[in-house]
């Protein structure tokens, strides 16, 4: 296995080994073909469509830019990690079901990373700050306007009814 | 080989990982290099990620300098204290790629890619920043005109690595201009940086995408120096402003690529640098 490496990852809290992998992996890589989680999607492998956005330190990243065994010591969090009570569906994917913000679905699973980072660094943002936020998410189906309607909906929900993301109904 | 991906966590450990390497790749932000290695393009047999050396991250004042990190990202970059500290660098910053390629993206990473259309370039150079390196043989500092040699070409040596980017403070309005196809997720196609140095009464015009390098507009810049009214910081002679981009077109070498044309971007430089000499001293 000279042409190989192993190493550890921390992925949604859970230690993951990942053993003979090529050197050049990217985390997206990694995730989806070692790892069984294909959450995060891949589509352009440069960045360009968000489609596979995670967390890696509590920071909003492509994982298709990420070297799979840099991101050894990292805690990376991925829409698989990502769930309200019991398991069940966040404020976010419940908004984005209900105001009809899924049609393909492929760019969903980054673009509810977005939104959970985003709120969670900003509880009410602006549309042009929540244009901002969504801008590394391409979406070729909705438009957009469905989407901002869905993150919307959750600024309300939130700061309208005072309940915390994981009293969300599912 | 045994291939590795070394993770030094000191500027030490960095150094003395790219000496002992085998033909060793460097790794900041990766969201150049992974492209690369996604696209078959590059395959590197040794890595040295830089991105948890504690020396090159953040930024710090010292006297009327700010020393930017070589791990800085355009995250930290365009927003705070900083982006008062530098406006021109925090305009540049905010149009760059996406939230997530901010996040990630380095300020060390931009210059050691050397791309001519590299966002920060042309801003570094208006600044007259000036780049530290660290390798083998010690500590350098070059210019960041002289550090960028080419398309994609540094005066890096081997095993050498930047370690941070030095650039003033200077009082007076600083603009960033791009153009590019789309507002988000773009890459430019013509760049203006203007610093206006009101202690030092000096204009200083960069700009990017023009040419194999950041390009300064010297005879753009004289022409302004020598018609600004600096107890006020105007310029009077509404002439002023057309010449300057004019001028500052003149001394740019653009090309016909994918992304545009040479002539398109002669003239959109010219409305940059107008524009942005306007907005600085009208």
């Amino acid at each position: 296995m000279t042409d190989s490496v192993t190493f550890q990852l921390t992925v949604n809290g859970a230690d993951r080994v990942v053993e003979g992998a090529w050197l050049g992996e990217s985390l997206l890589y990694v995730l989806r073909e070692r790892l069984g989680l294909p959450g995060a999607k891949n589509a352009c492998e440069q960045g360009e469509c968000g489609s596979c956005s995670v967390r890696v330190d509590g920071t909003l990243v492509c994982a298709c830019l990420v070297l799979g065994a840099s991101a050894a010591g990292s805690e990376v969090v991925t829409v698989e990690g990502v769930a309200g009570d019991a398991g069940g569906l966040t404020d976010v994917q419940q908004a984005f079901l209900s105001q009809g913000a899924v049609q393909c679905g492929f760019c969903t699973p980054g673009l509810v990373m977005t939104v959970h980072d985003l709120l969670e660094r900003n509880p009410t943002p602006t549309e042009v700050e929540l244009r901002e936020a969504i801008s590394g998410n391409l979406c070729r189906c909705t438009g957009y306007g469905r989407i901002l309607a869905a993150a919307q909906a959750v600024v309300a929900e939130r700061s309208g009814s005072g309940r915390s993301q994981r009293e969300t109904p599912s | 080989m045994t291939p590795s991906v070394a993770q030094p966590r000191s500027l030490d450990d960095a150094v003395e990982a790219l000496r002992t390497a085998i033909d060793p790749t460097v790794l900041a932000g990766g969201t150049d290099l992974m492209v690369a290695i996604n696209a078959g393009s590059r395959r590197p047999t040794s890595v040295v990620s830089l991105i948890r050396v504690p020396e090159l991250q953040g930024w710090h004042r010292d006297g009327d300098e700010v020393v930017l990190g070589a791990c800085l990202t355009y995250a930290e970059i365009e927003r705070g204290e900083l982006a008062s500290l530098v406006p021109a660098l925090a305009q540049a910053a905010r149009t760059i790629g996406s939230p997530q390629i901010r996040n990630a993206a380095t300020l060390g990473g931009n210059l050691g890619t050397a791309s001519p259309a590299g966002d920060s370039l042309p801003v570094l150079a208006a600044l007259d920043a000036t780049v530290e390196t660290i390798g083998p043989d010690g500590v350098r500092t070059l210019p960041v005109l002289e550090f960028v040699t080419g398309v994609k070409r540094t005066a890096l040596r081997a095993q050498e690595i930047i370690t941070a980017v030095r650039v003033p403070v200077l009082r007076g309005p600083q603009e960033f201009l791009k153009v590019g196809t789309r507002n988000a997720m773009v890459i430019s196609v013509v760049m203006a940086a203007l610093v206006i140095d009101l202690d030092g009464r000096s204009v200083r015009l960069g700009l990017g995408s023009v040419a194999p390098v950041p390009v300064r507009a010297r005879d753009a810049e004289a022409l302004a120096e020598g018609s600004v009214d600096w107890d006020t910081a105007r310029i009077g002679d509404q002439t002023v402003f057309g010449r300057f981009g004019e001028l500052a077109a003149e001394s740019t070498a653009p090309i016909d690529d994918h992304r545009s044309t040479a002539a398109y971007r002669r003239h959109a430089v010219s409305v940059c640098a107008r524009r942005a000499l306007e907005r600085a001293l009208r």
